[in-house]
This record gives structure tokens, sequence and C-alpha cells, in this order.
């Protein structure tokens, strides 16, 4: 997308020493980044040991696992295998809901953070990130401690009336939703912020000027400018929310089990398949790739 | 004058910021079709004054009229006036056609209609090949227009400019000013035009309320406020002027408010005083003449405005000189040049100084 192509005669300057300043950037990204990708490129197709690890011998058993029933290399006629799948639809779904929740809720606060004075904005954004500082083990316990069945939320609920029987959040899809929304709302406000604080209200003006109102200034001259903020607050939430396993493991329960749980079950103690869940790791980091590069492409095309 | 409707009325307009006010208690009418001119500088309060009009701002008291119909509470999408914003305000994700396109779609004009006045406006602005750029792909002289079709094409009663050629380079700037005016006659809109730089207010308008300080000094033709400023801030604010402190000696109430006054160096000279009550034996102010206003001969007798010459630079179309007269009294005059050498002075001579009472302004504040 944006390309640093500018800044050759800079960069020219600097040739001969640049390949080493950069040395640090590249080790970091090799090892870090691109050879655990790798690692866990090869070991989706090795074999699987019993108690955890591998046996180095190439097969397809583990992405035949996560798609066919019988397997494609059985005598019967191979079916598809619905539970991976399943897990797989119903993460995206959450991470989707958990998304919007966040938007939801991310966009006005942003607006709002934004919109006051520069000396009080600091201190906006600074509650916002506050429950960062705490470790997101202890976040999620202590949402599951606010919503349980007498826990502060309903006994609030109960005493103001407002229902009768406690609700029964623990072990539900809304449970995981606001778990993750609690989790991850700070990466959907900081973007957002940051493009609402450099958009130009005399845009919002211009816009009742020539007749147009509240919501027709907000959707077709506020959220347009302020879409590139939106987009990369809508990935940093999506994507952390798609493999997210600690929200539905302490919120959820089976029938809100995730990508994240199921990879992570693979490599704990000894009952894994470390071939499956790198295959499963593998499936759901090209998905997040491909839905990044229609982005992407949609983006240029706007560009031209 | 009776014929030509009024096309805004400010009436008792006053505007507070918390202890601050931007604008002091201000009355005055701009008739339709004018060229109306708001001159001051940076911070006298043009731009709010603008807003009120706009509706961007509340009146703290006081109330605006369009047409004989009182705007308060009126919100700026329901006011049939448009601006052309300072900075543009161009929308950065919208094609020309799309931004000038705007306000006709949000009055619900049919597609039909909004494209024919689209055409039109851009070729009006010259911007034909453009119409499918976005604004960022504009030079600044271009996102002008841009931001004058789009105000314009609505058809608004009033249009409010806020320095809408203050960002542009100055020769852009002379040519857009011609540009700007034949397109004001041209359409019959009002224009509220809003600029610090006199030569603009000058060869723009049709009047000019000058201001200062959140108050308007004075309202009037450009010559108006140039060959008779009602104030020292006038003065000095439009055009160069000689400033001598004065007070006055004789007033001869009779006609045309003329008044003898004494300068402080000591010169008794016919004046004629800007405001009535500046007429009294006594009083103080100031004297402006303008440079051109002054002719100089070559001393032939005594006279009581005699001085020497202390300083000469050539300007091109005028020569200006510097004066001392004889009682200490710094002056300096612009003489236009003919090619005849022999009207020249050069540094030392003497030189006699004479001007008509018309152009000795006596201003008491
Ligand atoms: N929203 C506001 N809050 C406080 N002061 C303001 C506000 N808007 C303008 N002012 C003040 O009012 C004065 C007039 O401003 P403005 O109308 O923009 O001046 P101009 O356009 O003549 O340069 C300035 O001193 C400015 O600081
Ligand atoms: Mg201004």
């Amino acid at each position: 997308m944006a390309a640093a192509g500018s800044g050759r005669t800079v960069s020219n300057t600097f040739a001969p020493v640049r390949n080493w300043l950069l040395l640090p950037t590249w080790l970091t990204v090799g090892i870090f980044m691109l050879l655990p990708i790798a690692l866990m490129l090869v070991y989706s197709f090795l074999t699987k040991e019993f108690r955890g690890g591998v046996i180095w011998e190439f097969t397809l058993a583990a992405y035949d696992q996560f798609v066919f029933d019988r397997g494609l290399f059985g005598d019967e006629a191979p079916s598809i295998e619905w539970t991976y799948i399943t897990i797989y639809f119903r993460s995206l779904v959450q991470a989707s809901m958990a998304t919007l929740l966040c938007l939801l809720i991310g966009f006005p606060t942003a607006f709002f953070i934004a919109t006051r004075s520069p000396s009080t904005r600091s201190m906006w954004l600074f509650l916002v990130t506050i429950p960062y500082w705490v470790n997101l083990l202890i976040r999620t316990v202590s949402m599951k401690f606010l919503i349980r069945e007498n826990g502060p939320l309903n006994q609030a609920l109960l005493g103001s009336g407002l229902i009768d029987t406690p609700l029964q959040l623990i072990n539900t899809n809304i449970a995981v939703q606001l778990g993750l929304f609690y989790s991850y709302l700070p990466f959907m406000v900081l973007p957002i912020y940051a493009a609402v604080e450099r958009y130009n209200f005399s845009l919002s003006e211009a816009g009742a000027d020539l007749y147009a109102g509240r919501w027709t200034i907000l959707r077709r001259i506020v959220i347009p400018a302020v879409k590139p903020g939106i987009i990369a607050g809508c990935i940093l939430v999506f994507v952390p929310s798609l493999g997210a396993f600690l929200a539905p493991d302490l919120l959820g329960g089976a029938k809100t089990f995730m990508i994240g749980s199921l990879i992570e079950e693979q490599f704990k103690g000894n009952a894994g398949n470390w071939p499956f869940g790198a295959a499963s790791a593998m499936i759901l980091l090209t998905l997040v790739l491909i839905a990044l590069l229609f982005y992407a492409r949609a983006q240029t095309k706007e560009q031209v | 004058m009776n014929s030509i409707p009024t096309a805004v009325s400010i009436r008792a307009v006053a505007k507070h910021f918390g202890q601050f006010v931007a604008i002091r208690e201000m009355s005055f009418d701009i008739a339709d079709n004018e060229f109306f001119t708001l001159l001051g500088p940076s911070g006298c309060g043009k731009t709010t004054l603008l807003r009120i009009i706009a509706g961007f701002e509340n009146t703290t008291s006081g109330t605006v009229l369009l047409f004989n119909e009182e705007l308060k509470n009126l919100p700026p999408n329901q006011r049939p006036v448009n601006t052309v914003f300072q900075n543009y305000a161009l929308f950065p994700h919208m094609s020309v056609a799309n931004n000038i396109g705007f306000g006709l779609h949000m009055l619900g004009w049919s597609r039909k209609d909004i494209d024919d006045r689209v055409d039109q406006m851009v070729k009006t602005v010259r911007l034909e090949e453009f119409i499918n750029r976005k604004p960022a792909q504009l030079s600044g002289g271009q996102q002008q227009r841009v931001a004058l079709a789009r105000a314009m094409a609505p058809k608004p009663k009033v249009l409010l400019l806020d320095e809408p050629l203050s960002a542009l380079d100055l020769k852009l700037r002379q040519q857009m000013r011609a540009e700007l005016k034949a397109l004001q006659k041209e359409t019959g809109i009002t224009f509220i035009f809003v600029t610090h730089d006199q030569e603009e207010a000058l060869t723009m308008s049709d009047r000019i309320a000058v201001m200062s300080a959140g108050e308007v000094q004075q309202i009037g033709s450009p010559s108006e406020v140039y060959e008779q400023p009602a104030s020292r801030f006038v003065a000095e604010f439009i055009g160069d002027t000689n400033l001598l402190d004065a007070s006055v000696v004789s007033a001869q109430s009779n006609q045309h408010n003329q008044v003898d006054v004494k300068l402080d160096s000591g010169e008794c000279i016919p004046a004629t005083a800007a405001s009535p009550h500046a007429l009294e034996n006594g009083a103080r102010g100031h004297l402006s003449i303008r440079p051109e206003h002054i002719t100089l001969n070559a001393l032939s007798t005594t006279n009581d405005l005699a001085g020497t010459i202390r300083n000469t630079t050539y300007l091109g179309t005028d020569t200006q000189y510097e004066i001392k007269l004889d009682s200490g009294v710094n002056l300096f005059t612009r003489t236009q040049n003919s090619g005849n050498q022999q009207h020249n002075f050069s540094i030392g001579n003497k030189v006699n100084v004479s001007f008509a009472p018309n152009s000795a302004r006596f201003l008491s504040h």
C-alpha cells in the first residue's frame, strides 16, 4: 500500500552503511516472525508423535484431519468433517461481532476524546488505556467475576428491579463477545482517535453550510475522512479476536469453543497433536492474509 | 436608494467569548447585489461576524435579518447563505464535480439538474478538465475556484467569503480579484467579502466596513474611506498618510466642517473636520494628509510651510520625498513622475509645501 519509495537521494548517501543499520530489523523480523511461521509450516506437514512432538516424516494427515471425516486416503469414500470448519465459522462470527461492538462503542468514544480540549485529551486517553496495565488473564477473570450468576452486574440489575432472575451470561456467546470487546477496545479507540484528531472540522461546517443535516454530515463527510482509522481499528480488533483463547476458555463453554482454544489444546500437555495445531494455525493465517489482501486491493483501487 | 432591498441587516449584534468581547454592538445594512467588504486587521472579529451570519455562532445580543426575515435560531443548513471558507474546506474524498454538486444534492435537486448546474459552474470557473480530480490533485488557485463554484452552485442569496484570496500568490491574487468582481456583477449575488488587505478591499468593493477590535470604524465607498477617513485608525490602516498632532483654534461652523487647526509645532492650517464634535475650540486630535495630496514648489517667497528635502525615493510611477519643515515637523509626499526632469527635487533643496483644506483631515480620535 504505502510503499516507502521516496527519499532516494538521501538514502543513497547512506547506501554503504544502510544495510548494516537495517541488520537488527532484519534479524528481528527473521528470527521472531518469519522463522516461527516457517517452522509452523514445516510442522504442519509432519507426522504426529503421541506424547506431543513430531516424527520427521512428510504427511498431509493434519490438513486431511481438519477437512475430512473418514480421510481422503482411507478405503471408504471421504466426507467433510464439519467440527473444525464449524469452529472456524463460529470464530469468524464471534470476532466480527466483537469488532462491531468495539466499533459501535469505540467510534463515539474516540470522537468524544478527540473533541475535548487538548489539555484534557491525554487524560481521557490515559483512562482508556488504564486497564491495559493489568494482565489480560486477570482482566478476563475479573470479567467472569463481574458477570457471573451472583456477581455485581446481576446484583445491580436485580436490585434495580430490571430483572427478576439473574442473567445466565457465563458460557454464552454474549460472555465471550463481552470478553473480547473488553480485551481489545483500545485497539479500536486509538487509531480512530488519531484519525478524528487530524480531521478538519471546518469540513463539517462546510457540509452544514451546504444544507446537510447532522447524520448526512457524519455519513458522507466525517466517516469517509476518518475511514483509514476505522479500518485500522477493525483489523487490530478482528485479528487478535479471531485467534483469542483466554476469553472463550474462561467465559465460554463447549458451545463457544474458538480457533484459539483449538490450537492451544494441540500444544498443551501430552494430549496434543502438534502437526494438527500447526495446520490449524496455518489455515487461520491464510484466512487472515486473504482478508488483508482484499482490503489492500480495495485501498489501492480507491486511490487511483 | 429606497428601491434597492436590504439583503443583510446587522441589528445591534454583539458577540462575547466568555469575558472576551469579539464584537462590540454594531448595526449596519448590506444592500442586495452589493459587493460589501469587511476590512480590518487580523483578530478584529471579521470571521466571527461572518460565522454569525452563516449560523455557526450565536449572537450574544442583537439579531441578523436576511431580506427582512429574522435568522435567529435557524441552523446553518437552513440558511439560504453559502460560505467560501478561508482554507476552502473542500471534501477531500470527493471529486471536483461531487464537491460542487454536494449542496444541490442536499437540496434534493434531480440528478439531471445537478449535472447541468455542475457543468455550468465548472465552465464559469474554468475547471472543465479537472471535473474528475480530487482536491489534493489541484493547485491552490484551482481549489479556490472549486470552493467558489461549490458555494455559488445552490444560487445563494448571499455569498460569504472569508479571505478567499489570502492563500494565493500575488499574481494569481490580482487576477482573481478581477474575476471575483466580474462574477459578482454577473450573478447579482450579494457578496460579503472578508479581507485584511486594504488594496483588495479598495479595488473590489462597492462599500467597505473598516473594523478594528470588534468595532466598525467607518462604512463607505472605497473613495470615501480613503479620501475622508473618519478616524485615525482608518487613515492609517488604509493607504499611507502623514499624521500630525494638532488642536482646533477656530471652528468656523458655517459649512463643510471647515476648521483652522494649529499644529503642535506652531503652524496654523485650514482643514476639514472628520466629525462634528471636533468643531470645538481647543479640541485635540490629528491632522491626516495623504502624501499624494501635497504639492511641492521651489521656494520663492517666505511661507509658513517651508522645508528642506531630506531624502528622495524613486518608486517608478512616483517619487517619494521626505521633508523636514522649518518648524521641525517631518512630512512625506508623493509626486507623480512626468518624465520632465525639471520638476524633480533633490536632497537639500528648499521647497514650499501646500495642500487643499479638503486634503487636510482633522481627526479627533
Ligand atoms: N471560539 C472562540 N473562542 C474564544 N475566542 C474566540 C473564538 N473565536 C474567535 N475568538 C477570538 O475573537 C477574536 C476575533 O476573531 P476572528 O473573528 O477570527 O478575527 P479575524 O477573522 O478578524 O481575524 C480573536 O481575538 C479570536 O481569538
Ligand atoms: Mg479570520
